[in-house]
């Protein structure tokens, strides 16, 4: 079965405020869809309302995954259904090793009794584990000191969207959501992370590419554009949408906009 | 309740009466108890089941009896007798006292203690399968290697082992009542004399005056050991008193690690331990030592513990507070000689209706010298924490360098943490820092660890864990580091 992320006329306030107003997408596992907007038009209440932050309120809408409203579902309890959110700004969490972290994650997420895929229950073994996961990180070139530094502790930026990128790599989702992963890098850094994006896609991974600039496009090549402008999707198109608002700007949109 | 069902049933199994001595009469005949008397070996046999002492645990008679018994020196019992009158003219703390603002001791029922230090409990063995199980598992014999072992049941030495190449280098490790013995002039120049003499305050000095048992460690000049002293102090007899007592001298140019517990199983009955660590770092020498506590539930512990450094002398301290019902520890470090370091790491991790306080301080009486002290706690339930502490720098203590910090991670809304770090500065040419920190879980650590999948407890589970973490990497010993852990996890709750 292909999973689905669904989203219907989803309407999100934030002390007080309505954030988005009636945002409606379809992302199907294997596809990669890029949303476009500028600051404020609601891309990041869009990624934190998907994965449950508790500070968003969902006034009026729905989340679909694989058919099942998941707005009542705990943050954790998304992330055992299939869905992951690269953050904008990883968390550090002093005295907690990534492996350790990563053990643990990887346990919530597969280790459900009530999915028993059998190639998964097997790496649930420590050494088992640590051997999956470093082949991980050789993959996307992680440097192997990764394993035992503090979670997200000290990281640069770019280590911290790497390390984003790795625990996507080990819980294998079936939907992410990439939360302006190309914040704060520089052309390498931002090189290197897309590749490890790149490696990952697949039939089995559904993304959604959160993104103020058009650059991480030119990497993570998306079959979907849309436009966020005021919280509602302005428009859709093809990869050339991207180049398109790259040349002119937001404002050519947003001048025909009513909002406005 | 008949006489004859009472002489069969286990004394264990009356316990439950034992709550309310007072309804007890008794007499050179007979014991009344609810209404029935016992006479001869039902008296007896319930006396027993009540844990009834006809001496208390708290006087003169019983100073006397412990000097009797272990047929001390005179020194020693001088030493004795002059602590029991320190006791007697010292008030007992109140919340008056500056010290014990935050703790109210008058719960604890000294008058209901029961001397424990003879009981068959404490009498030595040559085995160590012979210790109680829980001992054995703190002390972690048979797992981990050593270079000493030291084990102590309700204030009596039961077991006790040293390496026989330290030993013909000098090395002794031994309970305090054979060093006095043995060992009397070291034993007259250090012993409560200067770093915890009874004066100190009530409790050392009723400490002086009813100790037993100790652990006396002495490692000669330019010694190094590489495997750790170990340490166990056990309590099992109902209701005990008990008064541990350790001695550290390191010599000039000595190297070591000495890690010590102090545990038992929860009883229903309140028991006490009035303990004192004494600790002499000679000119060069660097000791790392480690103290970790977690009594039953119905332990008030209390003691002082101060470390007099030399010239160059180096000590790394660990301090871990996970049990009692009660604490209230005072842990000095005096910096005497210039070019000393003491790195102090301490955590606590307070749970149900744990009441946990710690003093500190850190006494700059030479310059050149210096210390860091980190304190971490965590609350959760309706516990309570008071982190005290005292930088003192004093007036010829010129180029010192001290730090002081205090974190809290609370838990719990019910639960509440005091912080009160505090300076002293007499000298002009010096560097202090001091913080303390209160805090809750941080929102967006958790919601990030839960977006991974983590349950919300997983996820408190390991923002704790990863608070002290950097504390368990101070301890030298991976078992004790896993028991620590293991300790903390129990006290997170399974899942």
């Amino acid at each position: 079965m292909t999973s689905q992320l669904e989203i219907k006329n989803l309407h999100v306030s934030v002390e007080g405020r309505e954030i988005l107003k009636g945002l409606s997408l379809t992302v199907n596992q294997g596809e990669v869809h890029a949303i476009m907007g500028p600051n404020g038009s609601g891309k990041s209440t869009l990624a934190y309302t998907l994965s449950g932050h508790p500070k968003y309120l969902v006034t009026d809408g729905e989340v679909l995954l694989n058919g099942e409203n998941i707005l009542e579902l705990s943050p954790d309890e998304r992330a055992r259904k299939g869905l992951f959110l690269a953050f904008q700004y990883p968390v550090a969490v002093p005295g907690v090793s990534m492996a350790n972290f990563l053990r643990l994650a990887y346990r919530s997420v597969h280790g459900n009794p009530s999915k028993p895929e059998s190639r998964r229950e097997e790496v649930l073994s420590i050494p088992k584990f640590r051997k999956m996961m470093r082949e991980k990180m050789a993959m996307l070139k992680v440097d192997e000191s990764f394993a035992t530094r503090y979670l997200n502790e000290g990281f640069s930026g770019g280590e911290k969207k790497r390390a984003e990128i790795l625990q996507m790599a080990v819980l294998e989702p079936e939907i992410a959501i990439l939360d302006e992963t190309d914040s704060g890098l520089d052309i390498d850094a931002l090189r290197v992370v897309s590749e490890g994006v790149n490696l990952l896609r697949g039939p089995k991974l559904g993304l959604l590419v959160i993104t103020h600039y058009q650059r991480i496009l030119n990497y993570i090549k998306p079959q979907f554009v849309h436009v966020l402008v005021d919280g509602v999707i302005l428009q859709s198109g093809g990869p050339e949408l991207a180049l398109e608002l790259e040349e002119k700007g937001y404002e050519s949109l947003v001048k025909g906009d009513s909002h406005v | 309740m008949p006489a004859r069902r009472l002489a069969r049933s286990g004394i264990r199994g009356l316990y439950w009466v034992s709550e309310t001595p007072s309804v007890c009469t008794i007499t050179t005949n007979f014991l009344r108890f609810r209404g029935v008397k016992f006479r001869g070996r039902f008296k007896q046999a319930m006396t027993q089941a009540l844990s009834i002492q006809t001496q208390p645990l708290v006087s003169a008679a019983t100073v006397e009896q412990i000097s009797n018994s272990r047929n001390e020196p005179a020194w020693l019992r001088k030493a004795r007798a002059e602590a029991w009158a320190v006791y007697e003219q010292t008030p007992m703390p109140t919340l008056n006292d500056e010290l014990w603002r935050r703790t109210d001791i008058s719960t604890l029922k000294l008058d209901r203690l029961s001397s424990a230090f003879d009981a068959p409990s404490a009498t030595p063995t040559q085995s160590v399968d012979e210790l109680p199980e829980g001992l054995k598992r703190m002390l972690d014999v048979g797992e981990a290697e050593a270079a000493g072992y030291l084990a102590q049941v309700d204030g009596g030495a039961m077991f006790n082992w040293l390496n026989d190449d330290l030993r013909a280098q000098g090395v002794i490790f031994t309970d305090l009542e054979t060093a006095a013995r043995e060992h009397a002039p070291l034993l007259r120049d250090y012993f409560m004399t200067s770093a915890v003499p009874p004066t100190y305050g009530k409790f050392e000095a009723l400490h002086g005056a009813l100790w037993t048992g100790g652990v006396f460690l002495y490692v000669p000049q330019g010694v190094k050991v590489a495997l750790p002293f170990r340490a166990g102090i056990w309590q099992q007899t109902a209701r005990a008193g008990l008064f541990p007592h350790t001695l550290i001298i390191a010599d000039a140019g000595s190297e070591f690690t000495y890690i010590e517990a102090y545990g038992s199983e929860t009883q229903p009955e309140p028991a006490m331990s009035d303990h004192a660590v004494e600790l002499f770092l000679k000119e060069g020498a660097n000791l790392t030592f480690v103290t970790l506590q977690n009594w039953g539930r119905h332990t008030y512990s209390l003691g002082a513990q101060r470390a007099m450094l030399d010239r160059d002398a180096t000590l790394q301290w660990v301090i871990g507070t996970l049990g009692s019902k009660v604490t209230k520890t005072h842990h000095e470090i005096f910096m005497l000689g210039p070019g000393s370091t003491g790195n102090i790491h301490g955590f606590y991790f307070a749970d149900a209706n744990q009441h946990l306080d710690h003093h500190t301080q850190q006494d700059h009486f030479a310059g050149h010298s210096t210390t860091d002290l980190l304190f971490k706690g965590v609350l959760k339930d309706k516990a309570r924490t008071i982190y005290q502490g005292l930088i003192h720098v004093h007036k010829n203590a010129q180029r010192s360098d001290a730090y002081q910090a205090n974190r809290n991670l609370n838990l719990s809304a019910r639960a509440r943490a005091d912080s009160i770090p505090g300076l002293e500065i007499e000298a002009n040419d010096v560097r202090c820092t001091h913080g303390a920190t209160v805090g809750q879980v941080d929102d967006e650590q958790m919601f990030y660890l839960r977006s991974r999948g983590l349950s919300e407890a997983h996820a408190q589970r390991l923002i704790v864990e990863g608070f002290f973490e950097p504390l368990m990497d101070r301890i030298p010993l991976e078992s004790a580091r896993v028991k620590l852990r293991e300790a903390i996890q129990e006290k997170l709750g399974a899942f």
